[in-house]
């Protein structure tokens, strides 16, 4: 016990660390983007009049790229992950693809989130004669805040199952370890360990998303 | 106040084009109650949703305290639809705020400073009678309270006009009244001028001066309420009035006791519904009389009954007893088979 702590400790938690690094960094971008993204399929769509081509491709954009399994896309986003980072290789170079990963599933969560918005609520405040902006962010976004939370939670843990494949770039990760010491140099008791760090991790995110969630329903 | 003027409102889905509202006009006076009945499908929810521009009409005016609302820019639009009330069948509150905070948030996005949203939110409470439910969540409030909340929310912004579409259909019966009830209070001490719609009759009978009914997006007949309770023209409008009087009786009980005399439908108004003019009748001249059926009720500002009879006797004391009944202000009209049941 004591030896394989001290042999593989360091590799371990620096890999925690990463993964928690690669997740939280390229969650802040994914809502960044998804939610407005959402937001944008949601007002095009019910809007209904002269909107109804931008959610047409919005829908087609989503849709393409999420055909494209993520280690699929971090090789086909080489070159532009290069332009716009620097580098491809690292921590900094698996952000790109994995917010590009990220921020259509999380407009899609989003999206299906606000539908369930009941219409009427918003037509209460439309009659009220209040500003479009204000609607969206204090009607839609906070009626559907609950179910918002547990999208989140949805695309966190996707999330994690991608930065799986950041190690091909070289950015660590407790899937990398997994992989690299665990099966390729197979050493099981190092692939079932961090096996059961994620599963710790996966369950202690659900469970803190299933709160939060209760928490923001407020019925 | 509110004016409506020649409304046409075309639907397109795909190919079809439908008419929801055909050429509709109306006007609603200052510090009025006006109603709209129809069944559903009549285009009366569109109607309402004219008086504030939630739906644009296709072609015609809507004008509200003098002003065209549909020139008006987005901007002045939404700055107008301030002034207009509006309550809905659905309540349409959030479920994530306290009371307080569904009536307090709206005013704070409209620009109304943080000390007068504080004395208008338990004022309007207070008026609407849950100062007690401020801090409490709309799922664990009564369907009856939770129209009041959003009454109160309307109330707020200090509006000169309140729009309600089906404000008491998804209520019980006694929700309905006390709902009804604080409707025509705030109409008499605010002085807020009312369009509602509604498809029960007794929502007209309870609160409102004048009423328009409607049938596939045309308005077929309106007028002050007792007036149609009187004379109603249409045939629809004599279903919407019969559903407060349910005077069917089976054709051929109305073929066997006319041999012996004439059934007659008695409508009474203000004091002639009042007086026992049957008793008075039967005693005087040479006639019995027996009652079919019957009801009296309050309009909003008269008393209004309905009576279905037959007078048995002679057509020389029938035709007496007939002319001494109109003499008091009664309107009589004789029943044939035909009205029996349809």
């Amino acid at each position: 016990m004591m030896a394989f702590i001290e042999r593989w400790g360091i590799t371990i938690v620096e890999a925690t660390f990463a993964t928690f690094q690669m997740v939280t960094i390229s969650l802040f971008f994914s809502i960044l983007i998804g939610l407005p993204l959402g937001v944008l399929l949601v007002i095009s769509r019910t809007n209904g009049n002269g909107h109804i081509w931008l959610y047409r491709v919005l829908n087609i954009v989503i849709n393409t790229i999420r055909s494209v399994p993520f280690i699929i896309l971090l090789f086909a986003l080489l070159p532009f992950t290069r332009v716009i980072v620097g580098t491809s290789m690292g921590v900094k170079g698996v952000i790109v693809p994995l917010v590009i990963f990220t921020a259509p599933y999380l407009a899609r969560l989003m999206e299906s989130s606000l539908l369930e918005v009941d219409q009427g609520v918003i037509e209460a405040y439309q009659a009220m004669g209040i500003k479009p902006l204000h609607i969206i962010w204090h009607v839609m976004i906070r009626e559907a805040k609950s179910s918002i939370i547990l999208g989140v939670t949805i695309a966190v843990i996707g999330l994690i199952g991608a930065t799986a494949m950041a190690g091909l770039v070289g950015a660590g990760g407790l899937g990398d370890v997994a992989y690299r010491f665990g099966h390729v140099r197979y050493q099981p008791e190092v692939m079932y360990v961090t096996i059961v760090i994620l599963i710790i991790l996966i369950q202690g995110i659900q469970s803190l998303g299933n709160v939060l969630s209760q928490k923001a329903k407020k019925d | 106040m509110i004016e409506l003027k020649h409304i046409t409102k075309t639907f397109e889905t795909g190919k079809k084009k439908v008419t929801a509202l055909d050429d509709v006009s109306l006007t609603v006076k200052k510090g009025e109650i006006y109603g709209v009945i129809g069944y559903s499908g009549a285009g009366k929810s569109t109607l309402v949703r004219m008086a504030n521009l939630l739906e644009a009409p296709t072609s015609g005016d809507v004008i509200i305290d003098g002003d065209s609302l549909v020139t008006l820019s987005k901007e002045a639009l939404r700055k107008k639809r301030q002034r207009i009330g509006m309550i809905f069948q659905g309540f349409n509150l959030l479920k994530t705020l306290t009371v307080y905070q569904n009536i307090a948030i709206p005013l704070k996005l409209t620009g109304v400073a943080d000390k007068e949203i504080k004395t208008r939110v338990k004022k309007y409470l207070d008026i609407v009678g849950l100062s007690d439910k401020a801090d409490v969540y709309p799922n664990q409030l009564s369907g009856g309270q939770k129209q009041r909340v959003a009454i109160a929310r309307a109330l707020s912004h200090e509006p000169e006009v309140l729009l309600s579409d089906e404000a008491t259909s998804a209520l019980d019966p006694d929700t309905t009244d006390q709902i009804l009830e604080l409707l025509l209070k705030i109409n008499r001490e605010l002085g807020i001028t009312i369009l509602l719609i509604t498809h029960e009759m007794h929502v007209i009978q309870r609160i409102c001066d004048r009423v328009a009914v409607m049938e596939q997006g045309e308005i077929i007949e309106q007028g002050p309420v007792v007036d149609l309770y009187t004379e109603p023209k249409h045939h629809t409008t004599k279903r919407f009035v019969d559903s407060i009087f349910p005077s069917q009786t089976p054709t051929h009980i109305i073929k066997d006791l006319q041999i012996e005399g004439p059934i007659l439908d008695l409508t009474f108004v203000g004091s002639a519904a009042e007086s026992p003019s049957l008793s008075v009748i039967s005693n005087r001249y040479q006639i019995e009389t027996n009652i079919l059926s019957g009801n009296i009720v309050e309009l909003k500002d008269h008393t209004f009954g309905k009576l279905r009879a037959h007078v048995k006797g002679s057509v020389k004391e029938t035709t007496k007893a007939i002319d001494y009944l109109t003499g008091q202000g009664v309107i009589v009209r004789e029943v044939n088979s035909n009205d029996g049941i349809y």
